[in-house]
């Protein structure tokens, strides 16, 4: 297989040059002018400040600038992995009743992808809608969020279990910002409070699958053809309002500092983990789960367990070998402070497929056979230096079922108020080629940003 | 008739306990007792409740500067952190609730910090709400004697140190300032090894405190630059300044706004909905 495009050196060059220009007036390159450079550089951002706490609107936002790069060989992908300019603004107002509106836009420069064409769901395009909401409270004890926006429960770092909220595993792999990793849902988020307990129910009327590996800018392993692959994958999308509606609800309640929660689901399962042989397309089986943590302090550190079920309606029985079987997933973790300023942070998460014996059955001839236990550690590093200026931080992920590995290193450092500087690595390791972390080998990326915030 | 008298009697025990509880600090000159009959515990736990527990609560919007170093300094390179915070007492002298909503720098804009205080053994309890990621983090119970959002205040000089961790002695009574040291009973829980504290007799607030490493150095001092009487009866103090005498780094914290008694309900400090959509009170003055 060739490469697909010419290698991306244009572009690459007017990013590089526009991150010169943007940043010539920040302290990094103005350091040794001395005062007057920085002195004007901090006038001139309190300056912007100023003017935009005048607006009669609350506005903030960053503009970020990055890079990245394979540091092996993909033949199915560019060398480059990350080449970007965007700009975030955050608006939002607050009505006299308590009514707050919304608006969080990012403006996108991305010539990476293939497929470009504006789609504003799957977040395409020079317009990446993150929030667009409005936040009311009809009665004291209720509040009403409409609209676009990003939703979080669930006491796992970087793994979810109850949270079926849509995430992003591109933006994950490639090292834009962690805040990726979370794509925004079209819900209705109705939450109720007591003493007694409070409940949340989120009703998203359309499905609001996953941003899930598909090919275009991460390769992987392509079950089908048994073989890695940077095809683009072909999805029968769940797109039919209110008939193909997803809805998670929650019930949690804060007892002397310990958060405990319950929580349910029902919809699909969120990545296109199903294939319909008719078509040749990947499919998203519907799905239900069922759920319930704990989260609180533990011998000195923070503790919780969380668990779920989930019911793959589409297969009960677990007979059928192109929809995922029913699964139990358990996750325990710990995180205390080991030092001055460095946290550490360890999980234990198992998936346990419930009809093996009828997937062992149900398997066609050849394709690879999985465990019934998938078993994942993850290990968490944070150290601040230099007034907590600087970061250091390692999360890996240790699979030994499947024998694979995830590592991201990152280097964080906050300039000045306005300028960060970041850089990291997505490393991917493993022996089987089909293993979830294994597939993704050829796309270990090492990666570069700059970001002013105002 | 005896049930009356139960009530009476009850009735007055509070209204007599009410008063004695709110009474005001010993502002006024003529509340000053004569110092030999307070005794250093009792000038300890006055200062704490000076500094830390003013009102049932209390709200205030604080600008910090921060210098990295000396250099920086010179150089007029400062870092900020802007943020209103709220505090609401369960106890006078004993557990709070501490609600944190950062407006500066750009970054940290909309985060949240919570804490509640536990006074004794066991540790505090802190959540971080991340909005772009809609994202509530529980923070580990750590070293309280880490700095404060990168400032060169730590966490203990914001939220209070628990006086019980410190053997106190009275070194001296100027004619304005009691001058005690303390003592960790705990040696190896501290970078200090002792400090000094100088507490203004009249107010009760500590007004200067220098930090002693195992040489016997001065590495840190801690100077209120400005005290205020609010509401006539709550001196606080509205300008503080920490300098690092290692790296000639300092942080200056002041208060732009601050008021008492608020009538903050505990809810806003305890419900989770308030971490996830910051309540009035804490966006706005």
């Amino acid at each position: 297989m060739v490469n697909r495009r010419p290698r991306l050196a244009p572009p690459a060059a007017v990013l590089i040059a526009l991150a010169v220009a943007l940043t010539s007036p920040s302290p990094v390159l103005a350091a040794d002018d001395g005062d007057v450079a920085t002195r004007a550089g901090q006038s001139a951002a309190q300056n912007f400040r100023e003017a935009l706490d005048e607006l009669p609107f609350d506005l903030g936002g960053f503009l970020d600038i990055r890079a990245g790069t394979r540091i092996t060989r993909d033949h199915h992908q560019l060398r480059e992995s990350l080449l970007e300019a965007r700009l975030q603004l955050d608006i939002e107002h607050e009505f006299d009743d308590g009514t707050v509106l919304k608006i969080r836009p990012d403006f996108l420069f991305d010539p990476i992808p293939e497929h470009r064409q504006f789609d504003l769901e799957r977040g395409r395009g020079w317009l990446d809608l993150r929030e667009a909401n409005v936040t009311f409270l009809p009665t004291e004890w209720m509040d009403v969020k409409v609209g676009r926006q990003i939703l979080t429960w669930g006491t796992g770092d970087l793994v979810f279990l109850n949270d079926l909220f849509p995430k992003d595993w591109n933006a994950f792999f490639i090292g834009r910002d962690t805040e990726y990793l979370k794509a925004p849902s079209d819900a209705v988020k109705v939450s109720l409070f007591s003493d007694a307990v409070n409940f949340d129910v989120v009703f998203s009327p359309r499905m609001d699958a996953d941003r899930f590996v598909d090919g275009d800018r991460i390769s992987y392993w392509n079950r089908m053809q048994g073989r890695r692959s940077g095809t683009f994958v072909h999805v029968e999308r769940r797109d039919r309002w209110f008939s193909e509606s997803e809805t998670a609800w929650r019930f949690s309640k804060n007892i002397e500092g310990y958060e405990v929660a319950l929580y349910g689901y029902y919809g699909f399962w969120k990545s296109p983990e199903g294939f319909n042989p008719a078509t040749g397309e990947a499919v998203y089986p519907r799905m239900s789960a069922y759920g319930g943590s704990i989260r609180g302090p533990v011998a000195g550190g923070i503790g919780n367990f969380e668990m779920v079920g989930y019911d793959s309606r589409q297969d009960r029985s677990g007979r059928n070998p192109f929809v995922p079987n029913s699964e139990m997933r358990y996750l325990v973790g710990y995180t205390r402070e080991v030092g001055k300023d460095l946290t550490m942070g360890v999980q234990y998460y198992l998936e346990q497929m419930l009809k093996y014996n009828a997937y062992r059955a149900a398997r066609p001839a050849g394709s690879p056979k999985e465990d019934p236990f998938r078993h994942v550690l993850t290990l968490r590093l944070t150290k601040l230096l230099l007034n907590q200026n600087l970061m250091l931080s390692m999360f890996a992920y240790y699979s030994p079922s499947d024998g694979d590995a995830y590592l991201r290193p990152h280097v964080h450092y906050k300039i000045s108020d306005a300028w960060s500087a970041e850089a990291g690595a997505n490393i991917f390791l493993g022996t089987h080629p089909a293993t979830f972390f294994s597939q993704f080998q050829e796309n270990t990326n090492i990666y570069a940003g700059l970001r002013y915030s105002f | 008739m005896r049930s009356t008298l139960k009530w009476f009697a009850a009735t007055t025990a509070v209204a007599v306990l009410a008063v004695v509880l709110t009474a005001p600090l010993p502002a006024a000159d003529e509340t000053v007792a004569p110092a030999k009959e307070l005794t250093v515990d009792e000038i300890v736990r006055k200062a704490n409740i000076a500094a830390y527990y003013p009102g049932d609560d209390g709200k205030a919007q604080v600008k910090m500067t921060i210098y990295d170093s000396a250099k920086d300094k010179e150089k007029g390179k400062a870092r900020t952190r802007e943020f209103i915070i709220l505090r609401k007492n369960v106890t006078a002298g004993g557990n709070q609730f501490f609600y944190v909503f950062f407006s500066e720098p750009p970054d940290i804009r909309k985060m949240v910090y919570r804490v509640w205080k536990h006074v004794g053994d066991t540790g505090d309890d802190r959540w971080l709400y991340l909005p772009a990621l809609d994202l509530i983090k529980r923070i580990a119970p750590g070293d309280k004697r880490t700095s404060f959002v990168g400032s060169h205040f730590v966490y203990e000089d914001v939220s209070g140190r628990d006086i019980n961790e410190d053997t106190h002695e009275l070194l001296e009574i100027t004619e304005t300032q009691y001058v005690l040291k303390h003592t960790p009973k705990k040696p190896g829980d501290a970078e200090f090894t002792w400090y000094k504290m100088w507490v203004d007799r009249k107010t009760f607030l500590p007004v200067k405190t220098e930090y002693y490493n195992k040489q016997g150095k001065v590495y840190r001092i801690i100077e209120a630059l400005e005290i205020k009487t609010i509401d006539d009866k709550y001196p606080t103090v509205m300008k503080a300044r920490v300098r690092d005498l290692d790296t000639g780094g300092e942080t200056i914290n002041e208060f732009v706004k601050v008021k008492y008694n608020a009538g903050l309900k505990e809810s806003l400090f305890k419900q989770e909905r308030y971490l996830r959509r910051a309540p009035r009170e804490a966006r706005k003055w």
